[in-house]
């Protein structure tokens, strides 16, 4: 395969971005850019250039609200067997994670894929099975699939997915931080493709680059969108052209309109964002956890819990602050003791960070 | 969690497919959201290929940063 991690490239399209004089914040929204650029030290090679690199609302596992953790804890204190991304066990709910739950006698289970779930749910008839469904629209359509391919009925998904483009809307409305260009996930663009984007270009003037996950994808697109700001453009560029094509993936868009539904919720760290979420149909509703589940779950929705005494997650995922600028990082929040789910989850902006062995202030 | 690891399909026995992602790994990986052959380069997440990685746009995505970088 083509070499992407080329030095001597990496280092002319620096020298590149620096000579362009451009000042500029830009935003991305994905957790494995952050580790791509906390990883190859790029944040740091950027000092030396008028551009700043801000972290969005770009983890799937942070954003997750204490309600929805919640909602899982108390189906699997219930008796049915939650099924789980690895980074969602940890995530503490009002006081205890699904981990905490598991340890209480529950019986949660990792898997790697819905697929795994499913698989589990036919094998054991006799037992409920709670998916929890989280990720933006990268992982969304296996849930879609997953939906499609006839269940058992002893299956149900507790939907958490959300989607970005409408969230970067209610970023930039909410107007705390002046962005001048964003940088799009490229693995969420490989589903949706280029268009969904084009309402932040022409309603808000904002340069956009989709970007690959190499560090000189990221470098790359970071000196388009300083092209852009030079040539007074504001438009969507693809520089990950070789996986994201202009449609996106058609299959999988068609999949997600027959079996899911927009909602209005919440992000953590963010009001009720109109329109990001995404619940199951009604015509699937028997696979839906919360219609399953109402009186179990209904309580729990209008709750309203505090975020962990002290952590910054929400002004992380706002992109107002940094890791190192939480006063517990590194200190009574590390990776083994988290404080907040951007500790927990390994595209958290604060495990990214602590990893890297990024110094606390 | 939009993490995603290219890999190589090496069977195909309907939807799924073995995916080869170097160093000795590989797993069976949903396709039903592509259309496939033997040989192609995919992008997997959480047990789904979301895309194909093109080969020859991978070497034309090098050519253009070349050629943007003599330019500019
Ligand atoms: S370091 Fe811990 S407490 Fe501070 S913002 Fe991050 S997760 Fe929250």
């Amino acid at each position: 395969m083509a070499d992407f991690q080329n030095r001597d490239m990496a280092k002319r399209v620096l020298d590149k971005i620096k000579e362009s004089g451009v000042e500029a914040k830009f935003m991305h929204v994905c957790g494995t850019h952050q580790d791509t650029l906390v990883r190859n030290g790029l944040d740091a090679m950027l000092e030396s250039t008028g551009i700043r690199i801000l972290q969005g609302p770009g983890c799937p596992v942070c954003v997750t609200t204490p309600n929805e953790i919640e909602e899982s804890i108390k189906l699997a204190d219930s008796g049915i067997v939650v099924t789980v991304f690895g980074d969602m066990l940890t995530v503490p709910g009002a006081e205890r994670s699904l981990a905490h739950a598991k340890g209480d006698g529950a019986d949660v289970r990792i898997v790697y894929s819905i697929m795994d779930a499913l698989r589990m749910a036919k094998d054991d008839p006799n037992k409920e099975f709670m998916f929890m469904g989280i990720g933006f629209e990268t992982t969304t359509p296996a849930t879609s699939l997953a939906l499609l391919s006839q269940p058992p009925d002893n299956f149900s998904i507790l939907s958490c997915h959300r989607t970005v483009p409408k969230a970067l809307r209610a970023l930039v409305n909410m107007g705390e931080v002046k962005l001048h260009g964003l940088i799009e996930p490229g693995h969420v663009s490989a589903i949706i493709g280029e268009e969904p984007y084009q309402f932040l270009s022409t309603e808000y003037n904002i340069p956009q680059v989709i970007a690959g996950f190499e560090p000189l994808d990221l470098l790359m697109s970071i000196f388009m969108l300083t092209q852009q700001i030079k040539e007074g453009r504001a438009e969507v560029e693809n520089e990950y052209f070789r996986v994201v094509k202009p449609e996106g993936n058609p299959k999988a868009i068609e999949a997600m309109a027959k079996t899911l539904v927009e909602s209005d919720v919440k992000w953590r760290g963010f009001p009720v964002l109109p329109g990001t979420g995404l619940e199951i149909s009604d015509k699937f509703e028997a696979f839906n956890s919360r219609k399953k589940y109402e009186d179990l779950l209904s309580p729990i929705w209008d709750m309203d819990f505090p975020e962990p005494a002290g952590c910054k997650c929400g002004e992380i995922l706002r992109g107002i602050m940094e890791p190192q600028d939480c006063p517990l990082f590194g200190k009574a929040c590390k990776p083994g003791s988290p404080v907040g789910p951007c500790m927990v989850s390994f595209e958290g902006g604060c495990s990214i960070a602590y990893k890297y062995g990024k110094r606390g202030n | 969690m939009c993490l995603a690891v290219p890999g190589k399909v090496i069977a195909l026995d309907g939807a799924i497919s073995k995916v080869d992602f170097g160093s000795g790994v590989i797993r069976e990986v949903n396709m039903s959201m592509l259309e496939i052959e033997i040989g192609d380069y995919v992008i997997v997440h959480a047990g789904f290929a979301i895309q194909k990685v093109d080969e020859k746009e991978a070497k034309e995505t090098l050519k253009l940063f070349e050629e943007l970088m003599e330019k500019t």
